[in-house]
């Protein structure tokens, strides 16, 4: 046992000066039973590494200025955006289909400019103050929409209401122990119903360096990211909420950004430095959502056909595995 | 006897039916009128006793007897009560008829009771029925860190100014911004050495009122390339020089009336760079569509 530890330190307390040390090949340090000379051995071993490793990177790039510029380009680090599986119902360009299928579905009507969006903004039963604001901010982002109490109301009678009243988007935020966590967003005559799990959301008043009041113009919208064919069709949905003419006056921008489903939205003044640089400014409220179902009619829980709903057990096995 | 039972049961042995709180005793035996441990409401210490029960909605008089204290099988006698709360009422009349006051007039009490909470139960079926989802808190946590992770990758503030400069690029704000295009230069940079016919045609061209930032960058590496035509150009510029310094003042009040603009210094900044420039050089226009 003596010469499998090599050389031995004064009390084998402190760190000797980290020579290289030879070590029969059948050693390993986990085999050590004293845990003080064990845990010391371990630390010998790990500078070790570090040591090598350093070398090795040193080395590297020596070669690499050595060639110049005949020197294999750097390697592309992995991350789960590059290595994610790939869905086969990612949305191409110029696919023809999905071209077709985009003109004739419930959208059509707002993207060929016939419809104006009219948004009715309501909470669940009593909802608490922090959900009151936040459904008033909300108001604000999105232009011509109402804001109104639910007071009690089965949602499946307040849509033929609201379809009565030229309604085209219905949004319900669900709260729940005082703060918001929920948003169910139905496409009024008979579109889709998504129903989203909402996290993290900040007011106004909780947004540091935010900007003025947004103003009353038509905020342009960006959808970023939104490859596949659920999420084109949930980015069309977002799309339909805003009036199709953004009016670029106003320099406001609200953003749709899914990432690795998780769709964040912001809203931003923008202004121009120059043509490369542009500052952007943070007002209104933030919050992320995440889908957990999409539903064909409006909203109907319990005889609705669901397109698509988020299956744990199923879904969420890879991590490298996502549906927007 | 029953006074023996409940001198038992009541105070002095265990009985298992008992709960006791602070103020009170509770019986939790099922076929107990009032639901409190009494001697008149016991109904081990009774021979006679009643109660209501409800069964899926239907309303039953259970009777006791002291005929039947030997049969534990045939003990409870149950008499289906008539779903009109009226008629129940009289049933119960009828049948406890000679019973003492007191078990009567607390079933009749307890059926009260259970109508209205059956009543109850059907109006709210009927209305929207809250459904409780429960949390799980593994996958809350699991959630809240992708999400931050997902925050952290997605680089929201770099994404949103890329996409707004494509979109400048992209000419979708059109006449409002008069900025130069600086990809078109380096382009043209590329193709100046091939076609310099084609950079003369679209030297005319001019929709934007370009160069003025761009001067200071093009000079250094346009130097080189475009001496020659520079010489060239010198007649035609004069004139381009009065067209493109009136759009220089529309282009300075532009960025005046943009309304709100904290970046006033810059705006005002390129007016006097642009004067200064233009008697310099003397390349317009030569940057292709």
């Amino acid at each position: 046992a003596a010469e499998g530890r090599g050389p031995v330190p004064g009390d084998g307390a402190g760190p000797s000066a980290p020579e290289r040390v030879l070590f029969p090949p059948t050693f390993s340090v986990s085999e050590i039973k004293n845990k003080q000379r064990r845990h010391f051995m371990f630390l010998r071993w790990k500078q070790q590494q570090r040591k090598e490793k350093l070398a090795l990177k040193k080395k590297r790039r020596k070669e690499r200025e050595a060639l110049g510029d005949k020197a294999p380009p750097k390697a592309i680090p992995k991350t789960i955006e590059n290595q994610r599986v790939y869905d086969e119902t990612t949305v191409d360009p110029n696919d023809e289909e999905v071209a077709f299928d985009e003109a004739t579905d419930e959208f059509a009507p707002y993207f060929n400019r016939q419809t104006v969006p009219k948004i009715l903004i309501t909470t669940s039963d009593r909802p608490r103050g922090r959900t009151v604001r936040f459904c008033e901010q909300l108001a604000t982002v999105i232009p011509n929409s109402h804001v109104y109490y639910r007071r009690g109301l089965a949602l499946k009678r307040i849509i033929p209401q609201c379809i009565a009243r030229d309604f085209t988007d219905l949004i319900v935020i669900n709260e729940d122990r005082k703060i918001p966590n929920g948003l169910v967003l139905s496409h009024l005559p008979d579109g889709p119903t998504a129903h989203f799990r909402m996290s993290s959301v900040r007011l106004r008043k909780e947004i540091k360096r935010k900007g003025k009041e947004p103003t009353e113009h038509v905020p342009e919208v960006i959808l970023n990211n939104f490859t596949t064919r659920l999420g084109h069709s949930i980015g069309r949905m977002f799309a339909a909420l805003f009036p199709h003419d953004p009016q670029f006056i106003g320099r406001q921008v609200a953003t749709f950004h899914n990432q690795r489903d998780y769709i964040f939205f912001r809203f931003h003044r923008y202004i121009f430095k120059s043509e490369k640089k542009v500052g952007i400014q943070e007002l209104g409220p933030r919050f992320t959502l995440k889908l957990r179902s999409l539903q064909k009619g409006t909203f109907d829980s319990k005889f609705g056909e669901y397109e698509w709903i988020h299956k744990r057990r199923e879904m969420d096995t890879s991590r490298r595995k996502f549906h927007l | 006897s029953p006074q023996v039972v409940w001198s038992m049961l009541g105070n002095r042995q265990f009985c298992s039916y008992k709960m006791t709180t602070k103020t009170q005793n509770f019986c939790r035996n099922e076929y107990n009128l009032t639901g409190l441990c009494n001697r008149s409401s016991c109904p081990l210490a009774n021979s006679q006793y009643a109660t209501v029960r409800e069964e899926k909605g239907r309303c039953y008089l259970y009777m006791k007897t002291i005929e039947r204290a030997a049969f534990p099988r045939r003990l409870w006698e149950r008499v289906l009560l008539s779903k009109n709360y009226e008629k129940a009422l009289e049933e119960i009349d009828e049948n406890l008829i000679y019973w003492p006051r007191f078990i009567r007039h607390k079933c009749k009490q307890r059926f009260t009771k259970i109508t209205q909470y059956l009543i109850r139960i059907r109006k709210l079926t009927l209305k929207r029925q809250r459904k409780l989802v429960p949390l799980r808190r593994k996958i809350e946590r699991r959630e809240n860190r992708r999400e931050e992770k997902a925050l952290i990758a997605a680089q929201l503030d770099n994404a949103i100014e890329k996409e707004l400069l494509e979109r400048l690029k992209q000419d979708t704000y059109g006449d409002i911004y008069n900025f130069p295009i600086h990809a078109f230069d380096k382009a043209l940079q590329q193709q100046e050495a091939e076609s310099e016919s084609e950079s003369e045609a679209e030297r005319e061209e001019e929709d934007d009122d370009e160069e003025e930032d761009k001067r200071e960058f093009v000079e250094a590496e346009d130097s080189e390339l475009s001496d020659f035509e520079d010489m060239d150009k010198l007649e035609t510029s004069s004139e381009e020089e009065q067209e493109e310094e009136e759009e220089v003042e529309k282009e300075a009040s532009h960025s005046r009336s943009k309304g709100k603009t904290p970046l006033k210094g810059p705006a005002r900044r390129k007016r006097p760079y642009i004067e200064i420039e233009y008697e310099e050089e003397t390349e317009p226009g030569t940057k292709t569509k």
